[in-house]
């Protein structure tokens, strides 16, 4: 009997201890994965030069992240949803359904999205329209929409090299996805007129003529990578034909491993991407709860932090590490200090 | 004698085989052959293996690190000069980080290295992103030496430390931003005067998690008391639960359907994936109890659920080999059926069990898939548990969560760090087993 008995006082004990957890102290932060490393460099320091326990950071992709961020509010609730990409409508009702009515949306720099291949192979010079070209799963050629037929990419263009056509890129649950879908093959639909012709063909209907554009071939040259973005260097390195969609930060981190292509004839850095001349980059966000910055301790320092001009300035370590100093970077900061929701509160 | 009476049979001899014996030999010799050659097989892929594991995973046991003398100014640190702590405080780490840098440049000085790299902005590289912080954490620990110049040790920074290690070489860092080959110039320079030395890395062992941009300080210590707390959890639930619930189907369940359906889901559960608990603990333990994200607690939780029946199968094996005579000598003595199995069986069975629990233990502990779910990973094992309860409900995370999160960051010296854990992870699962087969041949009786 004694087993039962000492097995039943262990259960006694774990549910006792649950119900005595007591009130979060730390911030929780949920979202991008392209966003994490930024925060946790912020969350390092904020440990380090404030009293308040380092915040955790949690990754997963920006939707999950927003998913969890509109779960509701409450201790058991994120503080924080990362995200690369704006939060969307739909996403927003969820949120108020739930009660998260009031939203801080802080935007706090860029990143660019670069088209890498292995270091000892050839060098590419990109417009958006290559890539229309390699990746669209149906093209208009000689006015009649075709399936896809280029294998190498100097058959798109003589002026690249004569290489099989072989990319790694984003998966759908990605943030990067998006960008790369409207920065890159949409704008190459549109250079080519593509756009037009699907747009005829489907009755003026643009939204379906968009997703005409931006469907991917599905014969094995064009591959969703729903990892992460070591997963995209492990297939180029697999594959030398390979070329990889990574962020400008990772590849900044390995470029002993790869060589990064220009588009449109500018080569990524962080200046090109400020300056808007490289074309690929997206806006990085962070979502605060308005509700918990009274009641998690250290959660309005930690935005103000974030957003700090030696944090998040074009000479901070956001900027040391790959990120792309927001120019505007004063009005986040007062949106962080007069603690302006997204629905004007 | 019928042969002899026949002349056209042939005599089997004994010495020289027939043709069918010769074939039956031969089938046998090749699936002899067979069976080695998968061991042989097993065996090399597990060399290569731990091969791979120590060669990539070595580097991290060692780190590099930069002596400096840093003279700690007061007209930077305590601006208003009256040694109050609240002030020092509002000094951040970047207004450490000037100190450190013209400590750096200060020894290049004074060994009388010849360098192109005269300004602090040039020497920032060598040195890790720690340092203005271990410096400040000195400073606010200890006001009254503001104004003296202090010893410390600090870490180089990660191109540096790989450099040494010989994981970067002078051409990876042609078009690498973060060092350049006079940087790696001055490094060379500073080995030679004794100022850079690479030491044992207790860091690596002990400390907490690091961000992105400073892999150098990045340790598995805090994961790995968030892997003993939930450790705890398991050992704590698992075994009592799992150990009344064999001896009652094993001692006292009648046999009936009932019974037999629970034996069924038993094993079943046992071959059920892991992830599948982790959504399990994420509805019913976050979601529908309330608890903590990212605690040790709710991940010992679903781990319990993972190991239970594992244990209970083992269990229930050690408890059918004891022989039905033990229990019958005892109900035959007058024991009560209780009696008989505290006394009696549950002793003879503990080997088997612990041997079990042990094994249960260290798969659990090696267990990814369901901590995903419940938000032990990302950027989450860096504060130390400060008692007992916060080291089951602050959020931390686990050994192998920590290794699968340092592989997908972007800096190449996090991997050497994954290998690094892995093989701590491997240390720790080793001693496990080898626990397992002593308890075993130690205690275990033959019938």
């Amino acid at each position: 009997m004694s087993l039962l008995k000492l097995s039943a006082s262990a259960l006694a004990i774990a549910a006792v201890t649950a119900g005595a957890a007591e009130a979060r102290d730390n911030i929780q932060v949920a979202g991008s994965s392209t966003v994490l490393p930024y925060a946790s460099i912020v969350a390092e320091a904020f440990g380090e030069n404030f009293d308040f326990p380092t915040p955790v950071i949690e990754s997963g992709g920006s939707s999950a992240g927003l998913k969890r961020f509109c779960e509701g509010l409450g201790e058991n609730t994120i503080d924080i949803a990362n995200a690369s990409r704006a939060i969307r409508e739909r996403e927003l009702k969820v949120c108020a359904e739930n009660g998260v009515t009031d939203i801080i949306e802080v935007r706090f720099g860029y990143d660019g999205i670069v088209f890498a291949s292995d270091i000892n192979g050839n060098a590419f010079e990109f417009t958006p329209t290559h890539w229309y070209k390699a990746m669209s799963d149906k093209l208009v050629v000689d006015g009649a929409t075709v399936d896809n037929p280029y294998t190498m990419w100097n058959e798109i263009d003589p002026a690249l090299p004569a290489q099989e056509i072989q990319a790694y890129v984003p998966g759908t649950k990605h943030g990067t996805r998006e960008v790369f879908e409207d920065k890159v093959i949409l704008a190459g639909c549109k250079e080519t007129g593509d756009f037009d012709t699907f747009k005829a063909a489907l009755d003026g209907d643009k939204k379906a003529a968009k997703h005409a554009c931006i469907a991917l071939r599905t014969d094995g040259r064009a591959v969703d990578i729903d990892g992460d973005y070591t997963e995209t260097l492990a297939r180029v390195d697999a594959n030398k034909a390979g070329i990889g969609v990574f962020g400008l930060a990772f590849y900044e981190n390995n470029t002993d491993r790869l060589q990064v292509a220009t588009m449109g004839g500018v080569a990524p850095t962080t200046e090109t991407i400020s300056t808007g001349d490289y074309p690929v980059s997206r806006p990085l966000y962070f979502y605060i709860k308005k509700a918990h910055l009274d009641v998690v301790p250290g959660l309005a320092e930690f935005a103000a932090f974030f957003v700090a001009d030696e944090i998040a300035g074009p000479d901070g370590p956001l900027a040391q590490y790959g990120l792309v100093a927001d120019p505007d970077l004063e009005a986040t900061q007062a949106v962080v200090a007069n603690q302006s929701t997204m629905n004007g509160m | 004698m019928t042969d002899t009476h026949d002349g056209s049979v042939a005599r089997p001899s004994l010495i020289q085989p027939d043709t069918r014996t010769r074939r039956r030999n031969a089938a046998e010799a090749r699936f002899r052959a067979c069976g080695l050659a998968a061991v042989v097989i097993g065996l090399i892929c597990l060399a290569g293996l731990l091969g791979a594991i120590v060669m990539n995973g070595a580097g991290a046991f060692q780190q590099t690190f930069i002596h400096l003398s840093v003279h700690l100014d007061p007209a930077k640190l305590d601006k208003k000069g009256n040694r109050d702590i609240e002030d020092i405080k509002k000094v951040s780490t970047f207004g450490y980080a000037p100190l450190v840098q013209a400590a750096l440049l200060q020894a290049v000085q004074d060994h009388g290295i010849d360098t192109p790299l005269t300004r602090a902005k040039d020497v920032k590289h060598l040195i890790s992103a720690s340092a203005p912080a271990q410096v400040r954490d000195y400073v606010v620990a200890n006001p009254d030496q503001i104004g003296t110049t202090v010893t410390f040790r600090v870490l180089a920074s990660s191109r540096v430390d790989g450099y040494i290690k010989g994981r970067v070489t002078r051409e990876d860092v042609a078009r690498d931003k973060n060092i350049s080959v006079e940087q790696l110039d001055l490094a060379d320079a500073l080995v030679d005067a004794g100022v850079i030395a690479k030491t044992f890395n207790t860091g690596f062992i002990l400390g907490a998690d690091a961000s992105e941009s400073r892999p150098e300080q990045a340790g598995i210590g805090v994961a790995m008391l968030g892997s003993f707390f939930m450790m705890l959890v398991v050992l704590g639930l698992s075994l009592p639960i799992s150990v009344a619930a064999s001896i009652y189907l094993e001692e006292f369940a009648p046999r009936n359907r009932l019974t037999d359906l629970i034996e069924v889901n038993i094993s079943n559960l046992a071959a059920v994936p892991s992830i599948v608990y982790g959504i399990l603990g994420l509805a019913v333990f976050i979601q529908f109890a309330h608890l903590p994200q990212s605690a040790p607690l709710v991940g010992g939780l679903v781990l319990t659920l993972m190991t239970l029946p594992t244990i209970i199968i083992a269990t229930r094996a050690s408890l059918k080999s004891v022989p039905p005579s033990i229990r019958d000598a005892a109900l035959g003595v007058g024991a009560s059926r209780m009696q008989s199995v505290l006394h009696h069986v549950l002793p003879l069975a503990m080997p088997g069990i612990l041997t079990g629990t042990i094994i249960g233990l260290a798969q659990a502990l090696g267990e990814t898939a369901p901590l995903l779910l419940i938000g032990m990973m990302g950027y989450v094992a860096t504060n130390y548990p400060g008692g007992l309860a916060s080291g089951f409900f602050d959020p931390n995370s686990a050994m192998p969560a920590q290794i699968y999160e340092w592989a997908k960051r972007a800096d190449p010296a996090y991997y050497e760090r994954a290998w690094g854990g892995i093989i701590i992870l491997m240390v720790f699962l080793l001693a496990m087993n080898i626990i397992a087969i002593i308890l075993r041949r130690r205690f275990e009786q033959r019938w």
